[in-house]
């Protein structure tokens, strides 16, 4: 009776993360730390560096099929994309496309651009996004699971959203700019980033369950995570233009739910509007009363 | 340097490039062959509606004109930094006009980004930097945060951070720091058609950003790191 015990995904560390989803052992990283392949910049600027640069990569099994992984560590600089971080990224790509694995999973967690080498950073994140739709194109799923404490921001929000699939938990947040940045740059009438309940129905996983922008809902419980990468194993959605019509159209449509401010919460119209029945009691609901929510 | 003057540097007088609100649209001919160009001017902060409206551009050129040519003509602040556009996916949003862009590379159109005006962040990471290559202006000015604000959110000292930009492009904004980073190709000097004609000639497909960094020396890293991930036993 050991496989019953629920452990936080959001508490975990990404190679805590990576230990428990794949098969037990196979995890094989590539760059470990013993490599100290770390941030020259960082070293530069007198800050501290970690000897992964905030990320492991490797291969594993996954039920018994072979795949790679990338775990992004939030505890160090937020999960920051650098240099050397989003290089090893770009590495694991590149070899997927050339060794073929059955997927590529991506446990993200980032604030996006790690603003100490933000210029590396930037270009970084869309060789990322080139290399990821490469193996896309190649028909080899890329999953992004997202559950972290950091959530999934800036450049990486985007890289997430051009995978195959995403899995969330109800704990994750998924978004652009983070609250902090857009309550210091419009003021907090605009976004009060120290409203927990408002930040999760604008970023948080129910939001981006019941809109489409993630494929599954999941508990925040590492097993949960594992059970939906191993579903998520013949996920391939190559990249057509009927399916970029299709997003289009979707994205258009939900921007004209929404086209003007709304009296009241702006999240709770939108679900509404999308026909989400009962839209007000969503904040309160478990993950598996949300999950029969959506509509489309 | 003002879009128009661009275009009409590039294109003649009668180029027929549209603005629309933020957004430029039109097809030019450009040696004697049909050209696409999308845009953006006012250095328009890129929300959902700007996403869509460039990636509606895109989807078009792809589908009624296989295989023409694209040039994204970049002048943007970065994302548009409201809750609202948080709420309707911005980040979907920009992927998907990232992804249009990358569709149509793959389909057989060159796409070319340049930065004829300014190029911060978000708003840079799902145009030129998406296109096969991406090209500026000497003057314009790319950047993610000036760095006084990488001062204040990185809690360093300005004068350290100032000096070490001098010898770091990783540090500090400039259009000059990202040639040597790799993430422009190229600087259009002086004659701009001619500028333009080498670009769609020699840009390359491939992604040899980190290559470009590693040679010219201001991204040293990245290349090998990718190539020490393929070799890793």
């Amino acid at each position: 009776m050991t496989a019953s015990i629920s452990v936080s995904y959001a508490e975990c560390s990404a190679r805590e993360r990576l230990a428990r989803l794949v098969d037990t052992g196979s995890f094989h990283e590539w760059l470990p730390p013993s490599e100290r392949v770390t941030s020259p910049h960082l070293a530069q600027l007198g800050v501290p560096s970690a000897f992964d640069d905030g990320v492991a990569v490797g291969r594993a099994m996954l039920a018994g099929r072979p795949v790679f992984v990338a775990a992004q560590e939030g505890e160090f600089m937020g999960g920051g994309v650098g240099e050397v971080h989003g290089a090893k990224l770009v590495g694991l790509l590149q070899r997927a496309l050339r060794d073929q694995p059955d997927a590529v999973l991506v446990l993200a967690e980032s604030g996006g651009v790690r603003l100490h080498e933000a210029n590396a950073g930037l270009i970084a994140v869309s060789e990322v996004m080139r290399a990821l739709l490469d193996v896309r194109a190649a028909g080899i799923p890329v999953v992004v699971l997202i559950g972290g404490a950091n959530g999934c921001f800036g450049g990486m929000g985007i890289v997430a959203r051009c995978a195959d699939w995403v899995v969330m938990s109800d704990m994750g947040r998924l978004a652009m700019s983070g609250p902090e940045v857009i309550e210091a740059s419009h003021g907090v009438d605009e976004f009060d980033a120290r409203d927990r309940a408002l930040v999760w129905r604008t970023t948080g996983g129910k939001h981006r369950w019941l809109s489409g922008d993630c494929d599954v809902l999941v508990e925040d419980d590492v097993a949960a995570f594992r059970a939906a990468a191993i579903a998520a194993l013949d996920a391939s959605a190559p990249v057509t233009l009927e399916r970029l019509e299709g997003e289009h159209a979707l994205l258009a449509t939900r921007l004209r739910l929404l086209p003007d401010a709304v009296d009241g919460d702006e999240a709770m119209a939108l679900w509404t509007r999308l026909g989400v029945a009962d839209a007000a009691r969503v904040p309160d609901l478990d993950v598996a009363a949300v999950r029969v929510l959506r509509t489309s | 340097m003002d879009w128009n003057t661009l275009a009409t540097a590039l294109f003649g007088i009668d180029h027929g490039i549209a603005q629309d609100g933020d957004v430029l649209r039109g097809t030019v001919r450009f040696d004697g062959k049909p050209l696409a160009v999308i845009g953006t001017t006012n250095h328009a902060p890129i929300g959902v509606r700007l996403a869509l409206a460039q990636a509606r551009a895109v989807l078009d050129t792809v589908a009624q004109r296989p295989g023409q040519a694209i040039l994204l003509l970049i002048d943007t602040q970065g994302q548009q930094l409201r809750r609202r556009d948080e709420l309707l996916g911005i980040n979907r949003a920009m992927a998907h006009l990232g992804m249009a862009i990358d569709f149509a590379r793959r389909q057989g159109h060159r796409v070319l980004g340049l930065v004829y005006d300014q190029a911060l962040s978000g708003g840079f990471i799902t145009s030129g930097l998406i296109a096969d290559a991406c090209d500026a202006l000497p003057e314009a000015e790319i950047r993610v945060m000036r760095i006084p604000a990488m001062a204040r959110v990185t809690k360093l000292p300005e004068a350290m951070l100032s000096a070490l930009s001098q010898t770091n492009p990783v540090f500090a904004p400039g259009v000059a720091n990202y040639v040597a980073m790799g993430g422009v190709r190229a600087l259009w000097q002086g004659d701009l058609p001619a500028a333009l004609r080498e670009a769609l000639a020699h840009a390359p497909v491939d992604d040899r950003r980190a290559h470009d960094g590693e040679r010219r020396g201001g991204r040293r890293l990245a290349a090998s790191v990718v190539q020490r991930v393929l070799d890793a036993a």
